[in-house]
């Protein structure tokens, strides 16, 4: 099943990816091959089978306390990101405020 | 033609944790920015999240106050979009499953009661801040608020105004004040309202297109910005247009709702069950816990008030809208014996309220304590003082000049009961307004309310005024 | 030195035959010396690695040392190294220096491990050769034109060619115990939630595990002892106790039933690789244990609901690059929406965007039900083949990989056929269950392995059928000449 190349390039939108020109055949023609592969499992019957999120069936949730346990470890975190000013994380100016 | 307005509400609330709802940094508000967003806020490559058991606490919390189904089994699904504020590139929340569903919640309107619907309110985590103002051409962004924990209440397409909306609102927000799990600062953002507005002809069953504006942060703007989109929805609709299905913000000062630039297309989330959580699993043990540890809900508390203290059902609505309000009366009413709750609920909807509103204080930052204003409704009770008189010892003791008793003995307010007093005092003036006497002889009973403002005047307004009625009518008859 | 196994390095360090210090500046110097051809490492953390030595003979003259005190060990790159460059093969992590410990590595330091270094892998633990790393592929020291198996294929290599007696790798469909059979060594991968995720940069969160590479059996025992164990910071970690794996390696296999997975001997293995198969089973029977045929009916489909459940969750895991917080970021970003397309397509390489892709594809609206939801389905049929088999079978042996090492560059342009590479181990990884792979033969002078799969949390049955393995033959004591 063959995409088109405006699915992929509306897939790569939602990831943030951006293809050049000479990039989307090829990856049109891999990912049509991956789902190719992947299709094959609408061959299965699995009416009646509630999905499995997780090997561990029988495990839920813990729940820890609620209390305080981490320290300002800010100096640390921004000494590795690539922007930063006053404290704040940089980065282009966001259109929309919330 | 005659519109009808659908409007349904999605309130954001946080949940006042001491600790985020999948780490251990602190929540609380005001802090230097960052410096309360640990590796797993930040995203960190590696770190994974651990769920705040307060956080599901608070959760059911809410759904027992508003007779919701408690999920046994709930679990936490991530939505996936891109955003300087959401470190992670999705936020954890809730989508198949929430914590609780299908419940209500009933107001006021028109003196009537309607109950809006609640489908669903599920757990999920904040973002964080994005700050515009000192950087050119660049925002800082701030994640100290990234992963406090938010109860996102949606309510069914029930309310048909702007003004049930905010009394659906105020409800709400008194609500959870109430229980305990929300501060309720709306200016601080602890209770943020979007507001799904649409239109459709009066009759028709489908519902309209609905608009969408986010993140309304007051009572007052919460009705402009329905207002402003009702107007304007049917100023296209009437033009022959048609309603698109957009995101807005509100502009208070501009009064104007402007479309969010990012959110034009629908956002595809790709909801799926977060791999790095469970299911969270509550028993029926866990639920009962929860209940029995539930305050007085307002509703009770109202339902109550009508039947402990005979009060009209708007007198209690009103009494129990505030935790503290309420609180107070029943104070008051306690400290006089548990006599005349009537009187007590006058008082406090009356002058004391309309004293507080004038001062801008709130009900816990009352100059008069409720066991002062108890000791001066005691007073009226046994009749030292006329309820006119009250009137002016409430405001002196609002501008602290001391106890009711200290001011009646001060001022000399005691009330005149001595009947042999009012009847020298009544007989004086019938003597000299002669005229006025025939006048009322005559038939003329307006002229009775003369001669009870005479006798009051002569007797410095002390005389007590049932006494005065009483005795006039005897003696002018 | 190298040539001894990390039980006997123990050992030797108890009688103080060398100090950690001289053993840890062994390996240093064979890295120094061999691993400009491999390519094993990304980061060699010389200064690190002596000084924890130092403290490990210090420990052992206290005489406070555990089995593990002293010991060098490799870490595959993808564990997050407080103050060390954490990069997971990715130029998106060239320069993320990580400010906290994986669980695991932490765990292991307590232990006394001293670690000498961070492998290379494929880049964000996807692939099955260790050719999409940012820093070049890594040879198998068998023949260095062929592949050593990925995604661990670093951690693999270097203790094939013995650069370390033991290493850490992670497998999510196969990339330890693939890697393993490839290079000729010992992999173990345990029962989902046996070892702490927090600080293992995440791929596909609920098939991910971390797991030990060793010369035996007896030293994967050891070394998964130091590894297991509960995580309160994560929440898929099974709060169930560690027994000592090393205690019951010798158990006899007399009474015990050996399934044989009919799926797995079908067309795609290579006949030379099934013969040495074969020859693992003869031992087995000489060993006392039942060999009974048994069927995972779902087993052609395992690849495909791997793939879909893998990219989906790994799509969703890795939006968190986006050059804001830490790691690669492009230049002068014109708007936020430069910023984040620049910075990830530059910074991620051909394979990981293929599968983010595929990820995005099959949660989008419209797809989610036919593709995810319907791939949990088959999840769950897939677990249940594997509980119905073990109703009869104790563990389940087959071939880990379906031929032996291909050449660098050879799959490379079909990624279908580098998926099918996986087509033995993958189906464990969906169903959580623990497998190992050891070394059985040769084919065309390239190692070949046999997989043991078990029960859930049952990794002391399978250590121990391999362990009883290795004391009949000695295909596990063969290295690569090359390297001697």
């Amino acid at each position: 099943m063959p995409l088109e190349r405006h699915e992929v390039e509306k897939i790569a939108h939602l990831a943030r990816l951006t293809l050049d020109e000479a990039q989307i055949p090829f990856y049109a023609s891999n990912l049509s091959k991956i789902l190719d592969l992947v299709a094959h499992i609408s061959e299965a019957q699995t009416d009646n089978i509630v999905p499995m999120a997780h090997p561990l069936e029988e495990l839920t949730q813990r729940m820890r306390k609620d209390e305080v346990t981490e320290i300002d470890e800010r100096d640390r975190f921004l000494a590795i990101a690539p922007s930063t000013e006053a404290g704040l994380y940089l980065v282009p100016k966001v259109i929309d405020s919330e | 033609m005659q519109w009808e307005v659908v409007i349904g509400l999605e309130v954001h609330a946080q949940l006042k944790t001491k600790s985020k709802i999948f780490s251990g940094a602190a929540t609380a508000y005001g802090a230097a920015p960052n410096t309360q967003a640990c590796a797993i806020d930040l995203g960190m490559p590696g770190v994974l999240p651990v769920l705040n058991e307060e956080a599901v606490r608070m959760a059911v919390r809410f759904g027992l106050a508003t007779s919701c189904q408690i999920a046994k089994r709930s679990v936490f699904a991530r939505k996936n979009y891109f955003y300087p504020d959401l470190p992670k590139g999705y936020q954890i929340s809730q989508y198949e499953l929430p914590i609780v569903h299908q419940g209500h919640l009933d107001i006021e309107i028109n003196g009537q009661t309607k109950r809006i619907g609640i489908t669903r309110a599920h757990l999920e985590e904040d973002a964080g801040k994005s700050l515009h103002e000192e950087f050119h051409n660049l925002s800082g962004i701030d994640l100290n608020r990234a992963g406090t924990p938010l109860l996102e209440i949606v309510s069914e397409p029930d309310l048909r105004s702007a003004e049930e909306a905010v009394a659906y609102l105020k409800i709400l927000h008194a609500l959870v004040v109430q229980l305990d799990i929300c501060d309720g600062n709306m200016q601080e953002g602890s209770f943020r309202c979007d507001a799904n507005v649409s239109i459709r002809p009066k009759g028709q069953k489908e519902f309209g297109t609905r608009t969408e504006t986010k993140n309304i942060n007051s009572f007052r703007y919460v009705e402009q910005a329905i207002n402003c989109e009702i107007e304007r929805q049917i100023g296209v609709l009437e033009g022959g247009g048609s309603i698109r299905q957009t995101t807005l913000l509100f502009d208070p000062v501009k009064q104007k709702s402007r479309v969010m630039r990012d959110k034009e297309e629908a956002n595809d989330y790709r909801y799926f069950p977060d791999p790095d959580l469970l299911p969270v699993q509550i028993d029926d043990q866990y639920i009962q816990a929860v209940k029995d540890d539930l305050p007085e809900l307002p509703q009770e508390k109202r339902q109550r008030f009508i039947e402990e203290y005979k009060l009209s059902s708007y007198d209690a609505s009103v009494l129990t809208a505030d935790r503290d309000i309420a609180h107070y009366f029943e104070s008051v009413v306690n400290s006089i014996g548990k006599k005349e709750p009537k009187l007590v609920a006058n008082w406090v909807m009356g002058d004391l309220s309309a004293s507080l509103n004038k001062a801008d204080l709130t009900m816990s930052e009352s100059p008069v304590s409720a066991s002062d204003l108890g000791q001066l409704l005691m007073r009226i009770l046994d009749n030292t003082i006329s309820g006119k008189i009250a009137k002016t010892v409430f405001e002196a003791m609002w501008n602290k000049e001391g106890t009711a008793d200290s001011i009646i003995e001060k001022k000399g307010l005691k009330q005149v009961t001595d009947l042999g007093a009012i009847e020298k005092i009544i007989d004086e003036v019938i003597a000299n307004n002669a005229e006025q006497a025939e006048q009322y002889r005559q038939g003329n009973e307006r002229v009775f309310g003369f001669f009870v403002g005479q006798v009051m005047k002569l007797s410095q307004g002390k005389a007590n005024p049932a006494q005065v009625n009483e005795l006039l009518k005897k003696k002018l008859s | 030195m190298n040539n001894l196994t990390l039980a006997k390095l123990s050992e030797e360090l108890t009688k103080k035959t060398f100090s950690s210090v001289e053993l840890t500046q062994h390996f240093l110097q064979r890295i120094k010396q061999y691993d400009k051809t491999l390519n094993s490492f990304i980061t060699v953390t010389e200064q690190t690695a002596l000084e924890q030595a130092k403290v490990a003979d210090a420990t052992r003259a206290s005489g406070k040392a555990g089995r593990l005190t002293g010991i060098p060990i490799a870490q595959k790159d993808i564990f997050c190294t407080q103050d060390i460059k954490t990069t997971c093969g990715s130029k998106m992590l060239d320069n993320f220096i990580a400010p906290y410990t994986a669980t695991v590595v932490d765990k292991m330091a307590k232990d006394g491990c001293v670690m000498l270094g961070k492998t290379n892998m494929d880049e964000f633990a996807m692939g099955s050769s260790n050719e999409t790393s940012f820093y070049g592929p890594v040879r198998n020291p068998w023949n260095t034109d062929t592949v050593p198996g990925g995604s661990s294929g670093g951690s693999a290599a270097a203790v094939a060619a013995r650069l370390a007696p033991g290493s850490t790798g992670t497998d999510t469909g196969g990339s330890i115990r693939q890697p393993a059979a490839l290079c000729g060594i010992s992999g173990l991968k345990p029962t989902y939630g046996r070892i702490s995720r927090y600080g293992m940069i995440a791929f596909a969160s609920s098939l991910d595990q971390a797991g030990p590479f060793a010369q035996t059996a007896e030293d994967l025992a050891i070394l998964l002892n130091s590894m297991a164990g509960f995580d309160p910071r994560d929440s898929t970690s099974a709060n169930i106790p560690v027994p000592d794996y090393t205690a019951k390696l010798n158990e006899s296999l007399a009474g015990k039933t050996i399934g044989l997975p009919k799926e797995y001997f079908e067309q795609g293995l290579d006949k030379n690789v099934e013969a040495r198969v074969q020859d693992a089973i003869k031992v087995y029977e000489k060993l006392g244990a039942k060999i009974v045929s048994v069927s995972l009916p779902t087993s052609p489909l395992a690849v495909a609901v791997y793939y879909v459940v893998a990219s989906a969750e790994c799509s969703s895991n890795l939006s968190r690059f986006d050059g804001v917080r830490y790691g690669y970021r492009c230049e002068n970003p014109k708007d936020l929406e430069d910023l984040y397309k620049r910075s990830r397509s530059e910074g991620f390489g051909d394979e990981v965007k293929r599968r983010i892709m595929v990820g995005t594809y099959a949660l989008s609206s419209g797809y989610y039900d036919a593709y995810y939801i319907k791939a949990q389905k088959m999840r769950k049929l897939i677990s249940d083949d594997f509980k119905r088999a073990f109703e009869k079978v104790d563990f389940l042996l087959g071939p880990t990989a379906p031929t032996p090492a291909f050449k660098i560059g050879e799959k490379m342009s079909d990624p279908v056929s580098m998926y099918l590479s996986d087509i033995y181990t993958i189906a464990t990884n969906l169903a959580g269950l623990p497998g190992l792979s050891i070394p059985c033969g040769f084919v065309n002078d390239l190692p070949v392995g046999i997989q043991l799969m078990g029960k859930q949390f049952d990794e002391s049955t399978i250590l121990n059928a391999a362990h009883l393995y290795q004391q009949e033959t000695n295909w596990h004591q063969i290295a690569p000449k090359d390297f001697a």
